[in-house]
Order: structure tokens, then sequence, then C-alpha cells
């Protein structure tokens, strides 16, 4: 038998060839039989009092099967939006939220009604024939004035804006540091608010079968099993009644894994009309009304010595919590626990402040609090380079966590596995060419021209999560991973997992890794997910580079159970006992007689047989859940390579290098794929990407993909990767996330790159999106 | 993203599309390409109560050398003007602002009358067409350039009015189009188009104003010998651009002398 490696293999998406010759199953691609399709009407206001609701016209309109306002949920739907503690254990104030709006509206796009009708069409009509009489209110849009005394409420009956203050550390705890400093930089970095837009927006179709009480539902969801916990819990149905099923999904970014209010009303006006409903998000909706993510600005001081060492920081962050909770919106402060990045400080201070506003929620979003951390930490340290007249590389080297010190325990107590970030520094400069771009860049700067160059050496903690951590911070369900491995009588491998893929490969990953250790063929191997319905009892979805480095693991364990149960019976079959003997390349056989064997096929076919070994029960499968005892760390470098029209102020991204570690890799291919699109994301944000609203009116400015400026290809410069590999010790697989790294990477260094250009006019820090108006104009000002 | 409900009228020639005109009222709305006419019934920011589709008419499509003139029918899709030989050689300044139009699609679809009749601020043939003393015919007449655009998404048409051809005057002299714009496929933030014919220099802007602009100030300064660098200095004479989120006022203005001196420059063959 050929022995092949699998794991490590460029193997071609085997999801890819259904996905792009449009065989996928998205959610809008099913339709029930007898369906009404369901269209709702959302405020135009961002605050405002709904005076009345007037349905008539709407009612009478053709083709509607019923018009339906907040008043019809009322004891169909319990309860509020759940709001998951997080890193932010204690609350403030937490807008109650009923998935449809009554008597105030508090961002664009909350619902006020909904309609069914034959098709899509008529519902789409009949919600425009709703008239609904609003009391415009003021809007509160402002973070620093919604924490005013006096300031307009986001909510009329809440006491104020405050939604958290939590202070991780006081300041007391850098008082020493800041004592010792030579030098103290000051700057406040914002975080532009940003539209996930996946590719397919959301979408649920519910049927609920009134005789069997059975509801099942299809959405675009990237956890559907938290979908079934919260939408049975809100329909007061067991979850054994509920069946989720998230098809073929085409991204999320984070943007579907919190339940929103279609995920609830659906299910009830399928339960209300006795009629599947289908409801497809429409691209403007998306933009509008899917969580955003970022929305944030940070106060930042860090204070070092005259040569260079780090020593202390103070940041207190703001987030945009928008007019709720976000049902993982407090995820987000963990940009205060990672604000030390990949260096060693004496000590950090963090408060976090969550600001309610008239906005749409803001959630996780591909790195959700990392790439904030990120960016944030190496701006800061650029700054400091830049008072120190430092070189970017030096203060780094100077300052990195170095090989010998992991595991390293971090200021907030979190353990940093492993990590070799010189490697990956010193791999990057080489591949980038650095000492030929800085003799470049002093050539140009004579001509007046600015080329500027950025380093980002970034760190993430990823791979949700140790039982202990994460049980406390989404209210009682710890992020482990479940996985069913299924051998069937002729040798066929079927694995569950609990991990759901909106893009990120795991039908190809996952199998890799299954037919390498049971030394079966890769064709053999299939995997399943993304229905409630199958598996174990409980998956955790995917977010968080986790689906790997928790998920992975788990099928590779119970994997592994499966070996153990097929060498028993092996052993059994050769008559020999189990110690003796080995299993290799697919086939069970007796130490030192490789003649004496049973193919993994023959021990399958045999195990569904009689004759089994005494106690043993028929077939050949295992449950395994993992809780991994640690996050993972992955870690790189990233270099940007900017030249700023003088002119016209346009940034023009010339070069772009990143050297990432993520551990052992499973598929090169999927790991470069993953970090292209997190690098053009993050250079997106960086360069082009923010959501708008009036600043008065609260009007979405940025609604749909003219105004929302989400680049395209022609507008990403080539990228050129490599690799450093530094296993985990944290799992048996060695591996680490690398589903967000590129989006948590490349920001810092594409701003860094922008302001190392514009230096020489004494511009220290841009924000973004460094759009080319805002960069002429600063660099007009500088000139004065 | 569901249109409201319209009529729907597919002509086979102008006569037709004319009488359907009449027949639906100012309500109703030629159908070319449909790539701004679409996302914007789609949004229901417009609503017309019916379309009449041009698409059938095939004499509607033509690219015609006569004489000095270059006649382009109304329903000539972009791709079609930039791959023509006739309009590369005769005015390539038209092909070379036809191949960078929207993104593919959009050039696959759209047409020169509907660039014109549409009349969007942004749009890059209203300012080819006002400088060169373009003339937009009819059903009923033509109209030369500088009396069409009337304001933004504004023209001379009558409702029953139909366009049929642009006729340019041929002009294959130094030429360029600078369009400024974040993404390739974006409509120009600001756009300067410089054409030399008959010895002179005509110079236009795009989407400083709620109509194309013709940069006289800027042809008169050349005329009289001033550097394109001095020149390009009155690109921005009484302009007053509304500012949006691309671009404040001050900064389009700028644009505009910028991207002026760049367009005579290169025209020119340099840098």
């Amino acid at each position: 038998m050929a022995v092949t490696q699998l794991v490590g293999s460029k193997i071609h998406r085997r999801e890819d060839p259904r996905l792009i010759t449009g065989h996928g199953h998205y959610v809008d691609d099913f339709t029930r039989q007898g369906t009404a399709f369901a269209a709702f009407v959302r405020s135009p206001y961002a605050h405002a009092r709904v005076k009345s609701i007037d349905i008539t016209d709407a009612s009478k309109a053709p083709g509607v099967v019923g018009v339906y306002t907040a008043r019809d949920f009322k004891g169909l739907l319990a309860g509020t939006h759940p709001a998951a503690p997080a890193f932010v254990a204690e609350k403030k104030y937490v807008p109650e939220r009923f998935p449809i709006a009554e008597k105030e509206v508090t961002y664009q796009g909350e619902i006020v009604a909904a309609v069914l009708a034959e098709n899509k069409s008529q519902a789409a009509d009949a919600a425009n024939m709703i008239q609904v009489d609003y009391e415009d209110l003021p809007a509160v849009m402002d973070l620093e004035k919604a924490l005013e005394k006096g300031s307009p409420k986001a909510h009329l009956d809440g006491p104020d804006n405050v939604c958290w203050d939590f202070t991780y550390t006081g300041p007391e705890i850098t008082e020493a540091a800041f004592k010792e400093a030579d030098v103290v930089v000051t700057q406040r970095v914002l975080q532009n608010r940003l539209a996930p837009v996946p590719m397919e927006p959301r979408g649920v179709i519910a049927d609920y079968e009134g005789f069997d009480q059975k509801l099942t539902i299809w959405m675009s969801s990237q956890n559907p099993h938290f979908i079934r916990l919260f939408v049975s819990g809100a329909l007061g149905l067991k979850e054994s009644q509920v069946r989720v099923i998230s098809p073929d999904v085409g991204g999320g970014f984070g943007s579907k894994i919190s339940p929103y209010p279609e995920d609830y009303l659906v299910p009830a006006l399928s339960k209300i009309s006795e009629r599947p409903v289908k409801w497809t998000e429409t691209r403007s909706e998306s933009i509008q009304n899917a969580t955003h993510g970022r929305g944030q600005f940070y106060d930042c001081e860090v204070a070092a010595k005259k040569d260079g060492t780090l020593l202390g920081m103070r940041v207190v962050q703001y987030v945009d919590v928008g007019a709720y909770h976000g049902t993982f919106g407090a995820f987000q402060p963990v940009a205060c626990l990672m604000a030390g990045g990949a260096y060693k400080w004496k000590g950090i201070s963090a408060r976090t402040i969550g600001v309610l506003t008239n906005r749409v929620p803001t959630d996780p979003y591909r790195g959700a609090g990392r790439p904030e951390a990120t960016h944030l930490v190496e701006r800061m340290v650029d700054l400091v380079a830049l008072e120190l007249k430092m070189d970017p590389v030096e203060i780094r080297r100077k300052n990195f966590i170095q090989p010998k010190d992991f595991p390293f325990t971090q200021n907030f107590g979190l353990v940093v596995d492993s990590g070799d970030y010189e490697k990956a520094l010193d791999k990057a400069l080489d591949l980038v060419g650095y000492k030929d771009l800085v003799k470049k860049q002093a050539e140009l700067r004579k001509q007046g021209r600015y080329m500027g160059i950025g380093f980002s050496t970034w760190i993430e903690l990823c791979g949700f999560g140790p039982s202990a951590a994460t049980a406390p911070a989404t209210g009682g369900i710890a992020l482990v991973e479940s996985a069913q491995v299924r051998v069937t009588p002729t040798g066929s491998v079927i694995v569950y997992t609990g991990t759901h893929s909106h893009g990120q490969g795991h039908e190809t990953t996952f199998p890799q890794i299954v037919a390498d250790q049971l030394g079966v063929p890769y064709e053999s191997v299939e995997l399943r997910h993304g229905d409630t319905a199958e598996g174990t009892a409980f998956g955790y979805g995917t977010y968080g580079s986790r689906s790997l480095a928790v998920g992975g693991v788990a099928i590779s364990r119970a994997t592994g159970k499966v070996i153990d149960k097929g060498k028993k019976l092996a052993a059994h079959m050769l008559e020999a006992a189990e110690e003796d003997v080995v299993f290799e390349h697919g086939s069970f056989h007796v130490k030192g007689s490789p003649d004496k064997a049973k193919a993994f096929g023959e021990v399958a076919f045999a195990s569904y047989g009689m004759n089994l070994p005494e106690g043993m029960e028929q077939g050949l499968e295992a449950v395994a859940y993992f809780d991994p005892p640690n996050l993972v760390w992955p870690f790189g470098t990233h270099i940007a390579v900017v030249e700023i029209d003088a002119e016209t102020g346009s940034p023009l991204l010339t070069k772009y290098v990143a050297v990432d570690d993520c551990g052992n890799i499973i598929n090169p291919m999927i790991v470069d794929g993953q970090i292209h699109g997190g690098i053009v994301q993050a250079i997106a944000q960086a360069l082009y990407e923010e959501v708008v609203y009036d600043d008065e009116t609260g009007q979405l400015r940025t609604g749909t993909m003219i105004d929302y400026m989400l680049p395209s290809a022609n507008e990403i410069p080539p990228i050129l990767l490599d690799k450093t590999i530094t296993p985990s010790p944290t799992n048996e697989l060695g591996v680490k996330g690398i589903g967000e790294a590129g989006t948590i990477a490349a920001s810092a260094a594409v701003i860094n790159a922008i302001c190392d250009a514009l230096s020489p006019l004494g511009i220290k820090h841009v924000d973004m999106p460094a759009t080319p108006d805002k960069l002429w104009k600063m660099m007009k000002e500088a000139g004065k | 993203m569901i249109p409201a409900a319209f009529e729907y009228a597919r002509a086979s020639s102008v006569e037709e599309a004319s009488k359907l005109l009449s027949k639906f009222g100012e309500d109703a709305k030629v159908l070319a390409g449909g790539h701004s006419l679409i996302p914007l019934m789609r949004l229901r920011l417009a609503q017309p109560a019916a379309l009449v589709d041009i698409n059938g008419i095939k004499e509607l499509d033509h690219i015609k050398e006569d004489g000095q003139k270059l006649r382009i029918g109304a329903l000539t899709r972009h791709v079609t003007i930039h791959n023509s030989p006739v309009v590369k050689e005769k005015l390539p300044l038209l092909a070379e602002i036809a191949s960078e139009v929207g993104d593919n699609q959009v050039r696959n679809m759209g047409t020169m009358g509907g660039v014109i009749a549409h009349a969007d601020a942004a749009g890059d043939y209203p300012t080819l067409a006002l400088i060169l003393d373009a003339e937009i015919v009819t059903n009923k007449r033509t109209i030369p350039a500088r009396d069409f655009f009337k304001d933004l998404f504004t023209t001379a048409l009558g409702p029953d009015e139909v366009v049929t051809e642009v006729v340019f005057p041929v002009a294959n002299g130094p030429h360029k189009y600078v369009k400024f714009r974040r993404r390739l496929f974006d409509w120009a933030i600001v756009g300067v188009a410089a054409q030399k014919m008959n010895g002179g220099w005509r110079i236009g802007l795009t989407n400083v104003g709620p109509t194309p602009v013709r940069a006289k100030a800027v042809e008169e300064a050349l005329h009289q010998g001033a550097k394109p660098e001095e020149a390009a200095q009155h690109a921005s004479d009484g302009l007053d651009p509304a500012g949006d989120l691309r671009a404040s006022p001050e900064y389009k203005k700028h644009l505009a002398r910028v991207l002026t001196k760049r367009a005579i420059n290169q025209a020119e063959g340099r840098q």
C-alpha cells in the first residue's frame, strides 16, 4: 500500500467544484411547499417613538397572508436577546431587546412590523404600504458626548448610556513604570466601524409543523447549535423539538454568530401562520442590519526608556456598543487584554467603557478585539520609536518576549504558549529586502516623494477555548468542541464536527487528518456539519480561529477512539494480545509479524458481525469532546510598503509581505488562502471601508456598495507569503488558528507605512480609513 | 431590493418607442443597458410606471464614419466602442473613456445613449460630448451638447423623446482622460478630459458640478502659451462642487487642478 502523507499537502478544496459551479446549497436555494415570504418594515429613524402603525392598506394588498406588529409576538416569543458576559462580567445597563420594537425604535433598521405574502414581491410591496407614525427623538451618536451628564439617551428608559465600565487593572499598576520613563507618548487611536458584507447575506426559512410540534430552521449561520439553544428557549420549545440546518454558508466574518431578530421572528411567523416562512436578507438590509465590527477608539499612553525599553502602557477603550448589547459584543474588550502585543511590559492598566448609541449593534468581526489590540500596540511602539529616533525594527527586537520565556505569563495572566517572534521578523525583513528599501526611501525622500515602510509584529490568542475561561464568558456553556467518527460496515468514514465551515475548507482539511490517522483513502472520509439533527449533542460553531485547534483535535481524538476499539477487535481476530497489535498505514498487525494483519476495512466489517470479543458491542464509532488546556498563540511579521502621491494624497500599496506562524499546517494552500483573505480585509479597513452615519440624524450614509467602499482585487497589491513553524504545545496536533491572522496583522502594517511615509512632514499618526481626501488635508496642514 | 411593479414594453423601432413613451406618460423610462436605472429601481429610489425597452432596436447599435464626424448609435455598448478600430483611429479618447467605464458587466451592457440621457454628474461621456461640441440626435431634433445637460440627472429631452445617436467630431490629436477614483470600477471622484484639436486644447471636467464643465479658462491660458501647470491652476475657476463621502469641495477643486495638469502632460506623452 502506498503511504502518502495527507497532512501538510496542498490538496485542492473538496468543496470548491460544488461552490464555484453553482451546485452549492445556500438557504435561499431551499423552498418548502406552501411557503409564505416575509418582508420586514424597518425604522427609517435612528431614534424615535412609534406613535401608531396603520396596517389597513397593507393587509388588503394582493397576496398578503398577514401583517404583524409587536403585539402579535407577545406570549409567543419570551425574554430578551441574550447578552453574553464575555470579557466584561459586570454590565451597567443592558437594554431589554425584543425582536420587534413596539413603542420606541433605537437604530435605523430596527424592525417594527412584518408582512407575510404569497411571493416576495408582494411582501415587499405590502411592507411599503404600512404607515408608521414616528416622533423623531434625538439620536446619540458621539461616544464622548454620550457619556456626558445630561446627554440624550439612546433608550428613553435607560439610566444613561453606559453599557459597561470595567477596569481590569487600575493606573496604579503602571505607576512605577511611568516614574522610570524617559519618554511618554500619548495617542488616541480610532477603529472605524465596519460592515461585514458576507458574499451571502443572511437568510432564514422556518417550518413549524403544528401537529408534530417540530420546528425546522434553515439558516445562514456560523453556529447552528447555539441558534437552536436560543430559538428553542425563546419559543418555549425543547431543544429536541428544534432542528437547525446551516447548509453551505457564504461567509460570515463573525456576523453570523449571534442570533438576530429575524432568527426569532421567522420561526414565530411560521407558528402563527401555520406555513413555512422564508426570508432572505437583501444587500441593503445586510449593510444596514448585520452586526457591525470595530467602532471603537482608544486613549493610550506608553512609557519607555531612552534606549527603547518599553515600560508601561495605559489604555482606555471606548466601544460603540450600538443600540443594544450584541450577544457577544463584550468580546471586543479582549483588545485590552492583548494590548501588550508581542512585548514585555512592567505594567499595563486597562479599562473598557461600552457606550450605547443609536446605531446598529456591534459584535465580533473577523479578529474581534485582536486586530484592535495589534493596531494599538503596533502604532504606539512606532510612536515611541519616532520619538526616540529609533529604527522600528530595533525597538521591536529589543522588547520581544524571547523564545526562552515561553510559556510566558503576560500582564493579564494569560499564558502565551509558544513563539519565536524574531525568527518571523528576520524572515520578513529578508523577503521584503529591508536594507534596499531603506536606501530607496532615502533617495525618494530627496526627490520629494513619500514612500513608507510599515511593520506589524503581531500576536494573537485564539482557539476558544479552555472551559475554565469560556464557560463563565458565555454564561455557562464551555466552548469546547465535539466530534463523532462513524465507520460504516464497508469502511466509509463519516466525520461529524460541531464546528461550521462558512468558507474555511473544513470538508478538505478535517478528512486529511482522519485519512492520515486511519490510513484510509482520503476519498473514503466525508465531513458533515451544520445540522443539529446529526452528530453529537452539541456543537460550538466556527469563530475565533477555533475550528482546527479545538474541533480538529476533537476529531483526531474521536478517530483515536475508533482505532482503540479496532485494535481490540483486530487482536481478537488475529488471536493476539491487544498490546502486541500495532496499527500503521491502515492495517492492524502483530508486532514483528507484518503478515499477520487485518486491514482497517476488514476490522470495520467484522465490527458489525458476530464473534466479537466478550463484552464488545457491535459497530465502530466514537464521540470525543476536546477541552483545550489553553488558548493557542499564532504570530508573525507583516511589512507593508506604500507610496503616497504628493499631489493627491492617494496611498498606493506597492508591496506586501507576510511571514506567519500557525504551528503545524494541515493544508498549506488553505492557510495561504486564509491569510490572503484576512490581509485583504484589513487593507480594506485601513484604506477603504467605513460605516458612516450622519452625526446628527443617525441616518446611514454608506447603505450601498457604491458608498460602502469594499475594495476589489484590483485595489490589492501582490501579497508575498512565507512562514515559520513553531508547533503549539497546547494540543497534540501542534496547530494554531489562522482564520483571523491576516486581519489581525495587516491594518497596523499599512497605517504604520503611511505614517512612516509622511513622517518627513511631521505627521505622526493617521487614523483609518486613510483616504486620499484625509491624507491630502493632513499633508496640506502639515506643509503650512 | 425588489422594485415596485411597473409596466414593460419592448419597442422594435424608434417610432414605436416614442409612441409607447407618449402612451405611458411622464413616468415612463427608456431601458437601454439598465445598469444605472435598475439599481435605482431596486432601491425604489426610481419607481417608473413603465419601462420602454429599446434593446430590440438594432439600428441604434452602430458606429458610423461620416466625413469629419463619428456617429455613435444610442444603443452602442461601451465594449463595442472601446473595441472599435474606427473609434480608436478617429476619436481615440472616446475609446479610452469607454474602456474605463464601470466594470466588465457594465461595459458589456451599458450604452452611449444611456449615459447621455441619464446625465449622472459623474458620467464620463457627457464631458467629452461637451468639450468636443458633439450633437445629441433624438427622434425629433438635434441638440448641441452644450444645450443638452441642464442639471443633475436632467436633460433637454422631452417626455417622448428618445436619444438615437451622438455625433462627435473626428479628433485624433494628443488626448487623455484622467479619472480619479478609489476603486477601478468606481465613478470618477473627479475626471479630466484633454483633447487637442484644430491647434487648440479642449479641457473638460467630470463630477465637479451638477453637469459637465468645460474649463475654458484653462483652454484660454494654454492658448496664450501658459505651461500646463500654470494653465491648470485655472481648472477650478468658478467651480462650486458639492462635497460627498469621498471628497470635500476643496479636495475636488484641488483634484481638478492637479488632474488637469496631468491630463495635458500625459496627452503630450509626458508623465
